[in-house]
Parts: structure tokens; C-alpha cells; sequence
């Protein structure tokens, strides 16, 4: 059972190339706990890189948590914001795996198939990391090796193990002699919004949760209008409750669509953001560790030359060698280090310029996505309330 | 000046506004706790002192009317008005109270937010009550019989306290017991096939009635409720959105402050479509399930009087058998003819009446009812479609 993507999700870039990846689902054929789900990730590009123009290849779960960790080891140290993907959810998988064929498993399914397409789209958007030969070898080749390390860590604990290690570097009461402000504010900014998002998010699931109820309750009174419709011993009232209570059944149909848009365009969205905001900190957190680097080189050339001096004036000319062997050691250290903050500042602050930007993109698309849902909705209920006043009450009554 | 309330509740559309007699509530106090409610009465009628009047009256006093009625003998034979529900204000003050004492942890606007919002449901569910018993008072004036009631013009018209307290708990317990043992009777006097095929029918059908209308009216309350968390939801949501747009500076911002708006005023339909639809649907429900209930009492005094009568007749031909007391049982006979009778008359009448109101009332407030949710989704359409414009406008 393979069931269509519904949206591609295309990257835009200044160069002409063509990269789409749908990402689709399909079961395996194991069984219980065993079994595991294969989403079918295609490809279709113009890039000279790749082998062909289209290909297909089967990734478990797991394999894009190990994509996710390979690009955090070999790209996090020099800035990049690396997307991350999304969380392993015990919860939802075994209900999956159990077999549930119900409404709540479906959901979980094609949410998970979703984000994980968004994940790879970003991650194929990235022009340094479209070039990592892991990315490459994720996309195209036909068989992978099993990435064993995630089975300990997921994804959010990989993300949660970072925010402790860098949130201990903040605890070092370093004080960064802010030569750019920008930094600091921006990193002030990137706090409040994903306090901000986490809020909009708990709403938002607030929302999704009472529509659902809002739809489980209508369909009960729309049972219990026609139960009393055909108890009215008023032919015309009768008609008219009948009526009424077939409204109430589309309306239970549309509040239950209205939740589930809720859901896949807000809810998703905002956590995906709530997960990226967190990948953006930690570049900022990366950006702080070669400043204390270099600060630490720096001491310790300070160190070395007071060595020196010391054994100048002891007179220890055998010592004094090495000394200078020592400083002229770590002077190179201090000045290679310097030249990666300056590099590492200058590449965050391009991640963070184009992030935005995406971000401000995705938004756009996302809640226009949302309003037109929500358009369509209310249209359906212009129209049902309008033949509801038109034909029966009218024609029965007046 | 509350008066239009009764007819936009449209509960009871039938009421011949009547020169003779004229009951409003003017004007209503809510204290500490207990509603003080100014009855205003316009007659032409030469029982009263004077044309016009105005007396201050208090829930307890209502039901107080409301049982006398009741108890009555010779109001057997109606549908006795249904007493208006007892003001319960406890929710709304809880809740304004939990809002004093977190005042601290909030922000002033959102202090100030929330306590607009909780005074504008206090002040709801005051004007539902007013409402409530403005119906109660009204349905009684329009009433050929009642609104002649003794009881009923002291209620109006005496100046001073009508020293009614509420009842205690013996009196309590007592209530408790006699509707025991009522609903056994009930049941029993139930079981009494009726010759009469008008009685038989409505007994059959008022039964069924009254079970749906309880269900549907539990069932409309429900729906209301989700669907108020959902507007509340959607409110919350859009101070969050304000938040954002004030804090931010990125390109995202714009979308944040065009949002805003759109999701307060979408949340403030949503808020009013639950509102209309609890005035227009709920309300209507909730009185008509308390008026069939006391169409069902009238039933129930007339399968009362139906059974005294036939155990009066067997009790005759008993007495005449045994040629021992025959007068008196002639005389018990006529009487439980007569009261039998009297009911049935005037039952007939009240039942065919009730319908009435309850078709009109019904196909009012169902009609305005589609015609304020077309409004609404209009207004939300409107709404979504000028923010689309922006949004895809925007470059």
C-alpha cells in the first residue's frame, strides 16, 4: 500500500537546477514489534552529481536520524545551522506497529512521512550540505548500512544533548567582549521567538484538540435533532429538525478538516520551527566555543612568554630553546584560531541571514496553505446554511 | 428596557401583548448573593390600585407564585407555567476570583483582557436570568385563568416584602419524598390506558418528547462548550500572535502583525456563533423541556382525577350493592365527574396551545437561528479573503 505524497515540497534557488524529493510510505512486511516502516524516498534531479536523473531508495527511520548525526559531526564545528529532523516518538510507532488501524495511527503516519520530506528538503536547499557526499550516498545508494548508534539516541536527545553541552559553556561566566553586537542581540531575538513558538504551539494543539471534541459533539446532537425531528408530531417542524440535523453532520465533517488543517499546517509547522530555532542556537553555542578557544590559546601564549622570561633570567639556555619552540607553537594556534572564529562568525551570520529568509518563505506558504483551508470550510458552511434557509424552513413554514 | 430580551428569545412568540395587562422587569440588582428584579406592570384592569406600579421581587418569591399555582385545585386542568431556573452566578464569581488572586502573575493588559471578558459572561448569564423569569411573568399574564389569580396580583402589586424564605430542609425532605412518591404514582397512573384517543395520543407522545428533548438539549450544551474552548483557543492564540509581532524584526514579522488581527476578529465570530447558537438552540431547548415536563403534570392530574373517578364508580356500585352509604358515595362520585371533567376540557385546550408555541417558537429562533450563522460565515469569509489578498499580494 503506497499512498501518494500530497505535496512536493520544491526548494527555490537562484540556479537552474531541478531537485524535487517526494517522500513516500510504504510497510514492511515484518511482523509486531519487529516490523518497521520503509518510506520510498525519490529523487529527480538535473545535478551532474548524481548517477541518474530519477532514482528511488528505501530509508528506514532510523537511517535519517543517522543522516541528521553525520552532518551535525562534520558540520556543526564550523556554523552551519544543521536541520534537524523529527523526533522518534516510541508512543506513536508502536501503535503503528501494533497494527492500529485507526484514524490516530494514519495521522501519526503521514505527519511523520511529511516532516521527514521537509527535513530532506531542507537539507537539499543547504548548499554546503548538498555537497556532503553522506547527503549523496542517502539519496542514491540502494543499500545502507543500518545506522545502529540512533537506536540509543533520537533525534531530540542527539538535539537536548548539545543544548547541555553548550548551555554549560554559557554557565563558564565567559564574557564575550561583544565586538559585534549583532550577535547578542540576535541570539536574544532567537530566544524570545522560540519561547513565543512554544506557547503558539500549545495553543495550537489546545485548538486541534478542541475541534476534534467540537466535532465528536456536533455529530451527537445532529443524532439527537433527528431522534426529536421524528418524534415532532408538527409535520412541518418535523421536516425542518430533519433538516437541521443533516447540517449538523456536514458541519461535523467540516470542523473535523478544520482540526486536521490545524494540525498538518500550524502545528507542524511551528514545531518544525521550534526544532530549527534550536538548531540555530546551537550554532550560535558553536560560535562561543572558538571564541573560548582562541581566548584560551591566548592565555596560554601569554603563559609560555611569561615561561620564557622566567628562564631568561635564570639563565637556563637548554630550557630556553624549547620555550621558544613552545611559543612560537601556539602563536601559530592563536592566529589559526582567530582566522576560525572570524570564520565561523562570518558563516553564522550568513546561516542565520538565510534562515530567515526560508523561514519567512516557508511562513508565507504554510499560512496562506492554512487561510485558503479555512476558506473552503466556511464556504461550505455559507452553503449549507443557505439551503437550510432556502429550502426546507421556507418551503415548509412559509 | 429588558422587555426586547423576551421576544429576542423569541421563547414565547404566541403572548397577545394584552392593554388589560402588561409585566415586565424593568430593571434587575445583582448583589452579593441574591438578584433583585424590579416587576413593572402597565394595567387597565380595575383590581389594581393603580395603572402603573413597579414592586422589587427576589427569585424565592417566583417560585413561591409558581408553586401556589401548583397547589391549587382549580388550576389542575392548565399547563402551569414553568418556574424560571435559580440564578447561578457561582461559576462566573469563582472564576473572577481565581483572576483576583492571580492578578500578580500577570501582565496588566492581560489582567485587563481577562477581566473584560469574565464581567462580559457575568453580565450574560444576568441577562439570561432576567430573561427567565420575565418569560415566567409574562406567560402567566397572558394566561385567560391565571393571570386573575389572587396570588399572582399580590405578587405584582404589594409594595413590601412577601416574606417567603426559602424553604428549610424539612420542608426539603418532605418535597423530596412527595416527588418519590409522585413519580411511583405517575407511573402507575401511566399504565391507565385512556378511552379518549386526543389523550392517549399526547401521553404516548409527550413521553417521547420530553426524553429527546432532555438529550438534545445535553447534547447542544456540549457542542456549545467545545465550541466556546475552541473560540477561546483561537483568541489566545491571537494575543500570542500580537506578542510576536511586537518582539520580532525578521522578514516573519509582517506575517505575525498581519495575523493578528485576522485571528482576533475570527475569534470573536467563532465566540458569537456559540453565543447565538446557545441563545437561538440551547435556551430553547432548556424551556421547552421544562414545558413539556409541565405538560407531562397536567397529564399526570388527569390520570389522576381519570383513576379517583373510576375507583369512585366502583366504589358506588359497591355501596349500591350493599344498599349501605349510597348517598355518600353519589356525592364523592359527582364530584370526581366534575373535577374529571373539568381537567379534561380545559386540558385539551392547553395541550393544542402548547403545540402552537412550541411550533412558532421553534421555527422562529431555527430561522433566525441559519440566517446569523450565514451572517457569521460571511463575515469569516470576508475576512479570510481580504488577509489571502494581503498575504499572496504581498511580495
Amino acid at each position: 500500500m503506497e499512498p501518494s505524497a500530497p505535496g512536493n515540497l520544491r526548494c527555490f534557488s537562484k540556479k537552474k537546477r531541478d531537485l524535487t524529493k517526494p517522500v513516500n510510505v510504504f510497510h514492511s512486511t515484518g511482523d509486531g514489534m519487529n516490523a518497521y516502516m520503509a518510506y520510498k524516498v525519490s529523487t529527480q534531479t538535473t545535478l551532474p552529481m548524481f548517477r541518474s536523473k530519477m532514482f528511488t531508495v528505501r530509508r528506514r527511520f532510523s537511517d535519517f536520524l543517522g543522516l541528521y548525526e553525520k552532518l551535525l559531526d562534520k558540520h556543526a564545528q564550523s556554523g552551519y545551522i544543521v536541520p534537524p529532523p523529527p523526533e522518534k516518538s516510541i508512543m506513536g510507532m508502536t501503535k503503528v506497529k501494533v497494527g492500529k488501524e485507526d484514524n490516530s495511527s494514519a495521522e501519526f503516519v503521514e505527519k511523520r512521512r511529511a516532516a521527514l520530506e521537509r527535513y530532506l528538503q531542507r537539507v537539499v536547499c543547504h548548499p554546503s550540505l548538498l555537497q556532503d557526499p553522506d547527503v549523496r550516498e542517502f539519496l542514491e545508494r540502494d543499500d545502507m548500512p543500518r545506522a545502529h548508534s540512533t537506536q540509543a539516541l533520537s533525534g531530540a536527545g542527539f538535539l537536548k544533548m548539545i543544548n547541555r553541552a553548550t548551555d554549560a559553556v554559557s554557565k563558564m561566566t565567559i564574557k564575550m567582549n561583544e565586538s559585534d553586537v549583532w550577535f547578542e542581540d540576535k541570539l536574544l531575538e532567537v530566544e524570545a521567538e522560540d519561547q513565543q513558538l512554544r506557547k503558539l504551539h500549545i495553543m495550537v494543539e489546545s485548538l486541534v484538540g478542541h475541534r476534534k471534541e467540537l466535532s465528536v459533539n456536533t455529530a451527537g446532537f445532529a443524532k439527537s435533532v433527528a431522534m426529536l425531528g421524528s418524534s415532532e408530531d408538527n409535520t412541518a417542524l418535523s421536516r425542518a429538525l430533519s433538516q437541521l440535523a443533516e447540517v449538523e453532520d456536514k458541519m461535523e465533517q467540516l470542523h473535523q478538516d478544520q482540526a486536521a488543517s490545524d494540525s498538518f499546517c500550524l502545528a507542524e509547522l511551528l514545531a518544525d520551527y521550534i526544532r530549527l530555532l534550536g538548531s540555530v542556537r546551537a550554532s550560535f553555542d558553536q560560535r562561543m566555543k572558538t571564541w573560548q578557544r582562541w581566548q584560551d590559546a591566548q592565555n596560554m601564549l601569554q603563559k609560555k612568554r611569561e615561561t620564557e622570561a622566567k628562564l631568561l633570567w635564570a639563565n637556563k639556555p637548554d630550557k630556553l630553546q624549547q620555550a621558544k619552540d613552545e611559543i612560537t607553537e601556539w602563536e601559530a594556534k592563536v592566529t589559526q584560531y582567530e582566522k576560525d572564529f572570524d570564520r565561523v562568525s562570518s558563516t553564522v551570520r550568513k546561516e542565520v541571514l538565510r534562515f530567515e529568509k526560508e523561514k519567512a518563505r516557508d511562513f508565507k506558504k504554510q499560512i496562506i496553505k492554512y487561510l485558503e483551508s479555512l476558506l473552503q470550510s466556511q464556504q461550505q458552511v455559507e452553503f449549507w446554511t443557505l439551503v437550510c434557509i432556502h429550502n426546507r424552513l421556507f418551503h415548509t413554514f412559509f | 428596557f429588558l422587555s426586547y430580551l423576551l421576544f429576542g428569545h423569541g421563547i414565547n412568540v404566541d403572548l397577545q401583548t394584552d392593554a388589560t395587562l402588561q409585566v415586565d422587569i424593568s430593571d434587575a440588582l445583582s448583589e452579593r448573593d441574591k438578584v433583585k428584579f424590579t416587576v413593572h406592570t402597565k394595567s387597565t384592569l380595575p383590581n389594581f390600585k393603580q395603572n402603573e406600579f413597579s414592586v422589587v421581587r427576589q427569585h424565592e418569591e417566583f417560585i413561591w407564585l409558581h408553586d401556589s399555582f401548583v397547589e391549587n385545585e382549580e388550576y389542575a386542568g392548565y399547563i402551569i407555567p414553568p418556574a424560571p431556573p435559580r440564578p447561578d452566578f457561582d461559576a462566573s464569581r469563582e472564576k473572577l476570583q481565581k483572576l483576583g488572586e492571580g492578578e500578580g502573575s500577570m501582565t496588566k493588559e492581560e489582567f485587563t483582557k481577562m477581566k473584560q471578558e469574565l464581567e462580559a459572561e457575568y453580565l450574560a448569564i444576568f441577562k439570561k436570568t432576567v430573561a427567565m423569569h420575565e418569560v415566567f411573568l409574562c406567560r402567566v399574564a397572558a394566561h385567560p385563568v391565571l393571570r386573575k389569580d389572587l396570588n399572582f396580583h399580590v405578587f405584582l402589586e404589594y409594595n413590601q416584602d412577601l416574606s417567603v424564605r426559602g424553604k428549610n430542609k424539612r420542608e426539603k425532605m418532605e418535597d423530596f419524598f412527595k416527588n418519590v412518591v409522585k413519580s411511583a404514582d405517575g407511573v402507575l397512573v401511566a399504565g391507565v390506558k385512556d378511552v379518549d384517543d386526543f389523550f392517549e395520543h399526547e401521553k404516548t407522545f409527550l413521553l417521547e418528547y420530553h426524553n429527546r428533548v432532555k438529550d438534545a438539549s445535553a447534547k447542544s450544551d456540549r457542542m456549545i462548550r467545545s465550541h466556546k474552548s475552541a473560540a477561546d483557543d483561537i483568541n489566545r492564540i491571537a494575543s500570542t500572535l500580537y506578542t510576536l509581532g511586537t518582539q520580532d524584526s525578521t522578514d516573519v514579522c509582517k506575517y505575525w502583525t498581519k495575523l493578528f488581527p485576522l485571528f482576533s476578529k475570527l475569534s470573536k465570530i467563532e465566540a458569537r456563533v456559540a453565543a447565538d447558537e446557545d441563545l437561538k438552540l440551547a435556551d430553547l431547548l432548556k424551556y421547552y423541556l421544562r414545558e413539556s415536563q409541565a405538560a407531562k403534570d397536567l397529564l399526570y392530574r388527569r390520570g389522576r382525577a381519570l383513576v379517583d373517578y373510576e375507583n369512585a364508580n366502583k366504589a358506588l356500585d359497591k355501596a349500591r350493592a350493599k344498599n349501605k352509604d349510597v348517598l355518600q358515595a353519589e356525592t364523592s362520585q359527582q364530584v370526581c365527574c366534575q373535577k374529571f371533567e373539568k381537567i379534561s376540557e380545559s386540558a385539551k385546550q392547553e395541550l393544542i396551545d402548547f403545540k402552537t408555541r412550541r411550533v412558532a417558537a421553534f421555527r422562529k429562533n431555527l430561522v433566525e437561528l441559519a440566517e446569523l450563522e450565514l451572517k457569521h460565515a460571511k463575515g469569516n469569509l470576508q475576512l479570510l479573503q481580504s488577509c489571502l489578498g494581503v498575504l499572496k499580494g504581498d511580495t
